[in-house]
Formats: C-alpha cells, sequence, structure tokens
C-alpha cells in the first residue's frame, strides 16, 4: 500500500534516508537545510533502524566523518546549504580521488558569501565542474519536487556505489522548504552483508591490507589513477536522466531544473495555451549532462534558453550541446529572488520575437 | 650467578646509520662500521661482539627496526 | 657468535606487522620507532584484523606503507573527523589517528578538540617534534620560543607569532578524555615505557571507556639541523621542560596539569 505523506523537501531526504536504510548521516546546521539534521534527530533512527546520526563540529568535520565512514563501505550522507559545501570541498575532492561513495545534499541559498538564505541556482558551477580542487566530477542530482527529493537519496546511493564517486544532490531552499505530498518508499532494513573486498574492516591474514587514500606521489601512478577518473565519469553518460515537456514538435525550448523547471513548466502551459510551441528540457542529471538530447534538440527547435536562477551556468554547458546550431540565451534571476513564470515569458517572448 | 651472552644481527641494507643504537648500548658492543651499505650509510655493527648481553636497547631505539637480537644464559 | 644467533635464543626481532617497505623518514627519526611500537602492541594483542589506522598529512603521509593494518588517509588535521566516522560504523574495532603537531594542534585544532570531548572511543598518537618535517622545517604551533625554524629564521617571536602551546594538557580538561599522557621514545626506559602507555590506551579502548590520548615529543633532527644524538640531547634539554614527560590524566581524572 502507498504511504503518503506531506512534507517540506528537506525532511523528504531526512526520511526517505532512514527507509532504505542509510548507515550515517553526519551534518552541521545552516538554513535552509537545517530540517534535515532536525528531522533525523527526531526521529531516533539509531532505533528505528540504527543508523548513525552526528552533529559535527563544523561541515569541514562532518564531511571528513562522511569520508572516514564510506571507507568502511556503509552508506554515509551530509547536507549542507552553500557556504557550508564551500566548507566542504576539501573533503569532497579528497572523497572523490579515494574514490568512495557517500551523499552529500546542497540546499542552496543565494550567494556569494554569506548571502541570503533565499533559494538560489548559483552553485551549479561547483557543483557539476568539481568544486574543490583536482580533475574530478560529482554525479549530480536535481530534484524538481518533494517526491523527487525523496526518491534520489536510493537513486543517489545507487549510483553511489555503482561508480565508487560522491554523489551530490542539488537542490534549493524553495524545495527544501516547500511541503508536497510525497509517497515515501516502504522501509527497508540497513544492508549488513556487502562487498568488503576494498573497504577498511581490519585486515585479516587471507588479504592484504586495504587503504583508502588520494594521494599518489608517483606522477606515472597518479596520471593512470586520473585516467581512470575519467574514464569512470564518461561512463557515467549512460545514467543521463531527463525529463521532455512538450518537446515533440516544440519550436522553442526552455532548458531549466529543479525549482527553475517547475517555473518553465507553467510557462511552457501558458504559451501553449496561446498556441505557441515552447518546450521544455529539465535535466534530472546535471552531471552526466543531457548534452546529447539537447543536441538532437537543436536540430528541431529555432532557439534555446536556459533559465536558472543564476547569473548564467548551465547556459554554457547548454551553448556547449548546441555548438552554434541555434541561438541559445539566458535568462536568470539573481540573489535568492526568483522568477514569476510571466518574467520568463515575457524574455522569451524577446527572444524569440515573430516565433511565438 | 648466571650471565648472559647476546648477540645482534643488523639488517644492513635497510640501517641508516643513525647511530642511536651505539649510543643507547650500555656495554659499547655496538660500532659504525668503516664501510658503507647500498645507500651509502655507515652501518652499525658489533665492534665488541663478546661485550654484548643481548639487553634489546639497542632494537628497541633503533627507529628502522633493522636489529634482531638473541641471548643465551651462561653459568 | 653462530651458536647464539639461533631461533631458540631469539629475544627482540622487528615485527612481523611492520612492512618490509623502507621507512620514509630520515636516519635516527623518532616516527619509526613510534610506528614500530604500535604494531608491536597490536600484535601482542592480537588485533590486527580488527585495527584501522587514520594516516595524516605530514611526515608519517604514508604511514599505511609501513603498518601493516588498514588504513585511511585524512586531509591535513581532519583525523579526528576521519576516525570518528570510521569507530561510529564499526564501534567494536580499534581505530587510531597518528598525527603531527601542524596536524593536530594548528589545522585540525577543531577537530582535536571536538573529538577528544566527544569521547570518541578511539586513540589518538600525536608526535610532537616541534616543527613542520614534511614541508621542511617551518614553525609549528609547538617550536619552543627562540627556535629557529625556516618560518622563524630569527628564532620564534612570543610577542609577534604567539607562544607555543600545550594542547595535551589541555584536552586533558575535557571531560572526553580518560588517558591522557606524554611520553619519548630516543632512550631504551622511554620506549619500554611508551609501549607500555599504547598498550594502556588500546585497552582502554577496548573497554570503550573514552578517548585515549598520547603525546610522543620527537627530534627532527633535519629540521633542527642537528645529527639524531644531538637532537635527542637538545630534545631532553630544551623539549622535555616544556613539554614534561609523565601522566596527565589516567582514568579520567587529571594527575598532573
Amino acid at each position: 500500500m502507498k504511504e503518503l505523506a506531506l512534507m517540506k523537501g528537506n525532511e523528504a531526504i531526512a526520511e526517505a534516508a532512514i527507509r532504505i536504510g542509510v548507515d550515517a548521516y553526519f551534518g552541521y546546521p545552516i538554513t535552509p537545510q537545517s530540517e534535515v539534521l532536525e528531522y533525523l534527530t527526531l526521529q531516533r533512527p539509531e532505533e528505528r533502524t540504527g543508523m548513525v546520526i552526528l552533529q559535527a563540529e563544523s561541515e569541514v568535520a562532518a564531511i571528513n566523518m562522511v569520508y572516514g565512514a564510506a571507507g568502511t563501505g556503509k552508506r554515509a550522507m551530509t547536507s549542507s546549504s552553500s557556504p557550508g559545501i564551500s566548507l566542504m570541498q576539501e573533503g569532497i575532492s579528497y572523497i572523490a580521488g579515494a574514490e568512495l561513495p557517500c551523499l552529500i545534499v546542497n540546499v542552496v541559498r543565494g550567494g556569494p558569501g554569506l548571502g541570503t538564505i533565499q533559494p538560489s541556482q548559483a552553485d551549479y558551477f561547483q557543483s557539476t565542474k568539481g568544486g574543490g580542487h583536482g580533475d574530478y566530477r560529482l554525479i549530480v542530482l536535481a530534484p524538481a519536487s518533494v517526491q523527487e527529493m525523496a526518491d534520489y537519496v536510493e537513486l543517489g546511493f545507487d549510483l553511489a556505489f555503482k561508480y565508487r564517486n560522491p554523489v551530490l544532490i542539488l537542490t534549493d531552499g524553495l524545495i527544501g522548504q516547500m511541503m508536497e505530498k510525497v509517497e515515501l518508499p516502504p522501509q527497508k532494513a540497513r544492508i549488513e552483508e556487502f562487498d568488503q573486498s576494498w573497504v577498511i574492516t581490519g585486515k585479516t591474514p587471507d588479504r592484504e591490507r586495504n587503504i583508502i587514500t588520494s594521494l599518489n606521489l608517483d606522477p606515472d601512478l597518479q596520471y593512470e589513477h586520473n585516467l581512470k577518473l575519467q574514464e569512470k565519469y564518461r561512463s557515467m553518460n549512460e545514467d543521463v536522466m531527463f525529463e521532455r515537456i512538450g518537446c515533440d514538435d516544440a519550436e522553442f525550448l526552455l532548458v531549466a531544473y529543479g525549482s527553475s523547471a517547475r517555473i518553465c513548466q507553467k510557462v511552457v502551459d501558458i504559451a501553449r495555451g496561446r498556441g505557441k510551441k515552447l518546450g521544455l528540457l529539465r535535466p534530472q542529471t546535471l552531471f552526466p549532462f543531457p548534452t546529447d538530447e539537447i543536441a538532437r534538440l537543436s536540430r528541431q527547435v529555432k532557439g534555446i534558453m536556459s533559465v536558472e536562477l543564476s547569473a548564467g551556468q548551465m547556459v554554457e554547458d547548454v551553448k556547449l550541446a548546441v555548438n552554434g546550431k541555434v541561438p541559445v540565451y539566458h535568462y536568470g534571476m539573481l540573489g535568492g529572488k526568483i522568477h514569476s513564470p510571466e518574467d520568463v515569458l515575457s524574455a522569451v517572448e524577446d527572444k524569440f520575437i515573430g516565433g511565438l | 650467578m648466571a650471565k648472559a651472552r647476546g648477540a645482534i644481527v643488523v639488517d644492513i641494507e635497510r640501517c641508516k646509520g643513525c647511530q642511536v643504537c651505539m649510543v643507547n648500548c650500555p656495554t659499547d658492543t655496538i660500532g659504525m662500521a668503516v664501510e658503507v651499505n647500498g645507500k651509502g650509510y655507515h652501518y652499525a655493527y658489533m665492534e665488541n661482539p663478546e661485550s654484548c648481553t643481548g639487553c634489546t636497547n639497542c632494537a628497541v631505539v633503533c627507529p628502522d627496526g633493522v636489529i634482531t637480537v638473541y641471548r643465551v644464559k651462561q653459568n | 657468535m653462530k651458536e647464539i644467533t639461533r631461533e631458540e635464543n631469539l629475544v627482540y626481532r622487528r615485527t612481523p606487522l611492520m612492512t618490509d617497505a623502507t621507512l620514509s623518514y630520515c636516519p635516527g627519526c623518532g616516527h619509526g620507532t613510534i610506528h614500530r611500537l604500535i604494531m608491536e602492541v597490536v600484535e601482542e594483542m592480537g588485533i590486527q584484523s580488527e585495527t584501522i589506522g587514520v594516516a595524516p598529512v605530514g611526515c608519517a603521509v604514508l604511514a599505511y606503507d609501513f603498518m601493516d593494518v588498514d588504513f585511511s588517509q585524512a586531509a591535513h588535521g581532519r583525523a579526528p573527523a576521519v576516525a570518528t566516522g570510521i569507530k561510529r560504523l564499526w564501534p567494536d574495532k580499534f581505530v587510531f589517528t597518528y598525527q603531527g603537531d601542524g596536524d593536530l594542534a594548528a589545522i585540525g585544532t577543531a577537530e582535536t578538540i571536538h573529538a577528544c570531548n566527544r569521547g570518541e572511543n578511539i586513540t589518538i598518537f600525536f608526535v610532537n617534534n616541534g616543527i613542520y618535517g614534511m614541508t621542511g622545517g617551518q614553525m609549528a604551533p609547538t617550536t619552543l620560543e627562540g627556535m629557529k625554524s625556516s618560518t622563524s629564521p630569527y628564532g620564534r617571536n612570543n610577542e609577534t607569532m604567539g607562544p607555543p602551546y600545550k594542547i595535551t594538557e589541555l584536552i586533558a580538561q575535557l571531560s572526553g578524555t580518560y588517558y591522557v599522557t606524554r611520553q619519548a621514545v630516543h632512550k631504551p626506559g622511554p620506549v619500554r615505557k611508551a609501549k607500555k602507555a599504547i598498550r594502556k590506551a588500546l585497552e582502554i579502548q577496548k573497554e570503550k571507556k573514552g578517548i585515549s590520548f598520547i603525546e610522543f615529543v620527537s627530534n627532527c633532527n633535519s629540521g633542527w639541523k642537528m645529527t639524531p644524538n644531538d637532537s635527542n640531547i637538545w630534545m631532553e634539554e630544551h623539549m622535555f621542560p616544556f613539554y614534561p614527560m609523565g601522566d596527565i590524566k589516567v582514568d579520567g581524572k587529571l594527575v598532573k596539569g
């Protein structure tokens, strides 16, 4: 039987984490994601599933606790918001370098600096291009509803373990704070039997010691390691996810993710009501990016607009995918403000004048 | 009284010639070789083997763990 | 001599829990001795298959090449947080960090203090040689007043650079710490005492009584620009008065400081 609940996006992540049997959460309070840690501590998951919950002394410590926990082969996660995620970048780089699976949630707020606590999508570059030092990528999932917030926790861990790579859920204060109906996954036990061949458990006589490290002082080894990582990142393309809304006959295309995609869906509805063939491509994975799909659509449409709550970040990836075939525009809102469907529609009409 | 006689075996190629064993030997058994090992270090050796009591002091202070110690009790 | 060096007369050999890799440390450096003592205790307790180390950044960054137990490398200063993550998920395993003074007492101060305050059931091995060895002898939080380093070339000036501090006495004040002691490994007597302290620390971890913290005041003959034996004498004359040997907290009770 379906189990429905009305909850905040942040709470949905926390409840889903308990239900899919996540082993550990390490976090630190920051608006607008504190509900994740609050909900987890309130729910006593240590009694429900044996899940470990710990409020760390900082985001720096939290991500390093995740790093340590991930090395045990168990499922560990953290969550934060933009300034806290910036603090975690050192640890995330180490986790990527050491090829550890884990889940990180960024409930983005406006920046730069302390910025604002209002929603934003200005952490796109940081999320999809590596974020910390070195050549690495995270798998980036972009939920657009409370339901997807819940669903992407298990998906995130599945992908994290498939590739032994950190996975980031890139959401924002809007989806984190809003309440929606959500179908919760059934309660599962934590996984007791798992692949321990590479993890730190204590060296037994039948194997060499296992070492979790991102260090290779020999440049030849580090070169080989980097090649292997790049091959892994390329292979992630098979897990690209996107939603096509009104794309089949679209003459103009919007590309938007997360909360901005929700607004764009309304824009498409309004435009279609006026007989204008507007479509929306909603990336659900931002890395891997739906480059091929956008390239295909660029042969069909007359123009594309990337709509983001930023000064124009994803638009660069859209342009790379379109590769000059049709004009690519950006419409954005900055600093925690949110655009209305009318704002977007008028921008679309302005750019695509004559077409719409 | 029973007197112990000892002997040490130095892993010559691992010895870094730091001399910490030498100054900690209570019976002046250890000296540093005139020759060098493959890495160019003057390695430790038993300069006065008859005085070794097998006390293990040299081995426990050796940072590189290159010294093995043997001991027999003699009447 | 042949009749002495027989298997039945063996009284000391390098523990097989040290790997065959040649230690990357300078001649006479205490790191090798401390590694070996930890592995001797792990061997004697029969806990190799339950022991997980956390390696620092610094000279001991490659500690996992030398100690034959599972290891996780940590970012600079983060070892106590990494160890917390491991220990919370493997509460029955033995988890230790191995950290230098820059790692533990400068960049990792927050992680050190909070892991100690929470009383994580881990063991912290803290090697204090008063200098950043790996990066070439820069001033550390534990560099003595007046001591020269590559970033205090005229000697540490407490007025402008701040004085050295005793993080071991500081963390002993925290309720989460159960056993806090300061040891050395430059002479046979101290080595044997240090080994007993390591054994005690790991026994405490077995009993889940809280964090055990062992500082080893050690030498850095390369960084101090002395021969190994001169550096050990200098250490006794200069380091030990500021960083006195012995237990600071035993069975959760302060005994000194």
